[in-house]
């Protein structure tokens, strides 16, 4: 079933016209306990994910080469995600599956290592590498190549692309508050947009949970007549069988709805994924923020830096300064002095030049990839989460059927008593 | 001495001084009347005097020569109390009634007087139970229309019990009862305080003597009916547990529909089915509230009046013993008597021994009567609560089926087959 999935989801994504899924076939296929000694030398038990790769071609040929594979935790997933915001600002970058169990309801554990827990977690993840490797952009990644193919060696190899730096520096500024006096006003439309779905997935996800919740509560109880019917029957002559079978009955009801609540799970993971994603969107929103601001303030360093030298030139005074303020009280300095200011000044206002070019171009450039990459990002969420709410009502239709089913049956032994 | 004593219970026998059983009404709410139709014909009663269709029901019209109903509640007040007052009307075409029709009002204690002297008369029949005074843990508001509503249902449930029976419905208090404009005179005839304590005492200490040994047929009973007691609890209170999770399934939903139209609201291509899922669930909460409706005024009354039915059971079985155990007692007095005492303790022994004999076979025949007329009631309780589970689930199958065809028509029907 699991291996179907990912064929299905596979070949939806090659349809969308990516290099990598061209090539390859990925899939999250097992999940193991390991333990080992961790960075503080402490003994922890972790899960590892085994991940396959084919190529496509041979597989489309009718061959069927073994898969290669390899082993990853999931904080290598993380590192592998870390560097790819870092590397791709301005896209919108596939979220991987919660690293905490959340909007729990009462039977499901928050425990990371319950089986069922690892099991949706499993999927999460070939989720992810399937979305990142039929992503246009992010599938050419050599990284990505390498966090498939190459077991050892690879967190080296991301190391060396000093992601970690830029990683950090990124953290810094996008969490510092900035004031930017003229950001576009369709990427703050679209923070503001992302902000506003991060809450509505959160507050749709906490009242499924409880719904859930209280759903098992009513099936549950049924169960008690199953028991009652039961002990019941064994006292009655002729009601006697009729109560028997209707018992068994309810007790099947009550059995039923850890199915159907597990299928539900599913639901509730691709409604996550878009509570997540919402966060990759208000990244790539703020990264323009962040590209404005440092076009702002690199343009505003060059006007005043202007102003400066217009004033060294000039010798007239238009803004406060200390050093005119000194001229003023201890004398003007001497015309060497003043040469080798001006030329300094002419020095950094040729930098500043070139700093505005370059943030210029950093802003637009961002402007434009990211603008693109939101858009598809856009249909693929609608597309997405309009499949996921027909996918529900799928579900709640299986489920009424499956009562109707059950309380036919009962009924029929009702009739026969 | 074999270990079959059986313990003596003289609870039944108690006095019960409370006069004002249904003096708990205290609002000055004028209630509604119940808006049902007189029933112009025999025929037409039958659909009134059985709460659902059933083949039982069916085959009695033909020979049911008596239909009573119960309904408009109304309240009155007086200058010390209020109560509600049930108008009670009799078609019969029996000849020791004077008239084919009858119209009374009573209340809820004149219900407990009849009961009471029907019990008094045939003290191993099973007389239907009564709704009880009060009503538990406030699953229904006291005093208010469901508490009134529900209450009524049960009277009429009572005198329709009663009318079928074979032998109660006959009785002279039934008649009075039903015919009587003013029960006060006949009410105040009969055995009174003192004779009724009179009663209590003998009963009482017959009772501590205990009972030599059961009859097998009623030790058989007596641990079918303690066997029932259990179970009819269980499935009261299992039932009464499934409608309060009902009803808290029922809050969360409403709490979860406007998530997904507030998110509708924030999204464009998505709005509609948002919306639309929304719409759903809106649709199948009410659906919800209708069943949970439905749970409480049809499966929760009908086990509940069985639970009352096993404590009527097992006062009978006491009483039956009580019976037993007055005979033995005069026997065993006769067979340490003394000469001159002979004659008249033979005879007391040989009345108490027809009145024993005579006990039992009430019971006998009574008893069938009952699991009858119970496995009919209950089997058609259960085969309504689950039509009404089935069509639960049909609404909303139907609920969900057409937003997914509104979706695909959306979509241009491009969508895999999901079965």
């Amino acid at each position: 079933m699991n291996t179907l999935v990912c064929l299905l989801q596979s070949r939806k994504m090659v349809e969308e016209g990516s290099t990598l899924m061209r090539r390859m076939e990925i899939c999250v296929a097992e999940a193991e306990k390991r333990s080992g000694k961790n960075a503080v030398s402490m003994q922890e038990t972790f899960t590892v994910y085994l991940i396959e790769t084919r190529p496509m071609d041979a597989v489309a040929e009718g061959h069927n080469p073994a898969p290669d594979c390899l082993w990853r935790r999931y904080s290598e997933f993380e590192l592998l995600r870390n560097y790819l915001i870092v590397t791709y600002p301005y896209i919108v970058v596939p979220p991987l599956p919660e690293k905490r169990a959340e909007f729990v309801w009462h039977k499901l554990s928050a425990d990371n290592m319950d089986p069922d827990f690892v099991e949706r977690r499993r999927v999460g993840l070939e989720n992810f590498l399937l979305r990142v490797a039929s992503h246009p952009v992010l599938c050419n990644d050599k990284i990505l190549c390498y966090f498939l193919t190459e077991e050892h060696g690879w967190k080296e190899a991301v190391y060396e692309t000093g992601f970690q730096a830029k990683a950090d520096s990124r953290l810094r500024a996008l969490s510092a508050t900035f004031r930017v006096r003229n950001p576009d006003k369709c990427f703050m439309e679209m923070k503001h947009y992302s902000d506003e779905l991060q809450s509505h997935t959160s507050q749709l996800l906490r009242a499924r949970a409880r719904v859930a919740d209280r759903l098992y509560g009513v099936f549950k109880v049924h169960g008690n007549y199953g028991r009652v019917f039961s002990e019941w029957s064994a006292i009655e002559k002729e009601m006697g069988d009729g109560l028997q079978s209707a018992g068994h009955h309810m007790d099947a009801y009550a059995a039923s709805i850890d199915d159907i609540l597990e299928e539900e799970e599913h639901y509730a993971d691709q409604l996550k994924e878009y509570l997540f994603y919402a966060e990759a969107l208000r990244a790539v929103c703020r990264k323009h923020e962040l590209t404005q601001f440092e076009l702002e303030m690199a343009s505003q360093d060059l006007i005043s830096k202007k102003q400066q030298r217009e004033e060294l030139a000039t010798g007239i005074v238009r803004t406060f300064s200390f050093k005119g303020m000194t001229n003023k009280l201890f004398g003007q300095e001497a015309p060497e002095q003043r040469e080798a200011r001006l030329k300094l000044l002419e020095d950094l206002i040729a930098e500043g030049e070139e700093t505005v070019k370059e943030k210029t171009i950093e802003r637009a450039e961002h402007v434009e990839k990211a603008w693109v990459d939101i858009q598809r990002f856009k249909e693929q969420k609608d597309k997405d989460l309009r499949e996921a709410l027909i996918n529900y009502a799928v579900m709640q239709i299986s489920m009424c059927k499956k009562g109707i089913q059950v309380w036919s049956n009962a009924k029929e032994c009702f009739l026969k008593m | 001495m074999s270990g079959h004593t059986v313990p003596a219970d003289f609870s039944e026998h108690m006095l019960d001084l409370d006069e004002d059983e249904d003096l708990e009404v205290f609002t000055k709410n004028t209630s509604l009347p119940d808006g049902s139709p007189l029933p112009n014909s025999p025929s037409s009663m039958v659909n009134q005097y059985r709460l659902e269709d059933d083949d039982e029901g069916k085959e009695d019209a033909n020979t049911k020569d008596i239909f009573v109903t119960v309904d408009h509640p109304e309240s009155q007040v007086t200058a010390i109390e209020t109560f509600i007052l049930y108008r009670v009307v009799t078609r019969t075409t029996r000849s020791d009634f004077d008239s084919s029709e009858y119209e009374v009002r009573r209340r809820y204690q004149d219900f407990v007087w009849l009961r009471s002297k029907l019990e008094e008369k045939h003290p191993t029949l099973i007389v239907h139970p009564l709704p009880e005074k009060f009503v538990m843990k406030g699953m229904v508001e006291r005093f208010n229309d469901d508490f009134i509503e529900t209450r009524r249902r049960a009277l009429h449930r009572f005198l329709n019990k009663i009318s079928e029976h074979p032998i109660l419905s006959y009785s002279q208090h039934f008649q009075v009862f039903l015919t009587a404009q003013d029960l006060a005179p006949h009410r105040k005839q009969g055995p009174g305080f003192l004779s009724r304590m009179g009663e209590t005492v003998r009963a009482v200490a017959n009772s501590v003597r205990g009972l030599r040994s059961r009859p097998e047929e009623f030790a058989v009973m007596q641990e079918y009916v303690d066997d029932f007691s259990n179970k009819m609890c269980c499935m009261d209170k299992v039932s009464q547990r499934i409608i309060k999770e009902q009803r808290e399934y029922v809050d969360d939903l409403k709490q979860y529909s406007p998530t997904y139209a507030r998110w509708g609201e924030l999204e464009e291509e998505l709005t509609e089915p948002l919306k639309g899922v929304a719409s759903c669930v809106v649709q199948c909460s009410k659906e919800a509230e209708e069943h949970i409706q439905h749970l409480s005024e049809v499966l929760v009354p009908a086990l509940h009046e069985y639970v009352l039915c096993a404590e009527t059971l097992k006062a009978v079985m006491r009483r039956r013993d009580n019976i037993q155990a007055e005979f033995e007692a005069k026997n065993e007095a006769l067979l340490t008597r003394k000469a001159e005492q002979e004659a008249q303790l033979q005879e007391e022994v040989d009345v108490l021994a027809d009145r024993m004999e005579q006990a039992n076979n009430s019971l006998k025949g009574d008893w069938v009567r009952w699991q009858h007329s119970m496995k009919t009631d209950l089997r058609s309780a259960f085969i309504s609560a689950a039509e009404k589970n089935v069509e639960y689930y049909e609404k909303c199958l139907a609920v969900w089926e057409s937003f997914l065809v509104s979706q695909r028509a959306e979509a241009g029907g491009g969508q895999e087959d999901v079965a």
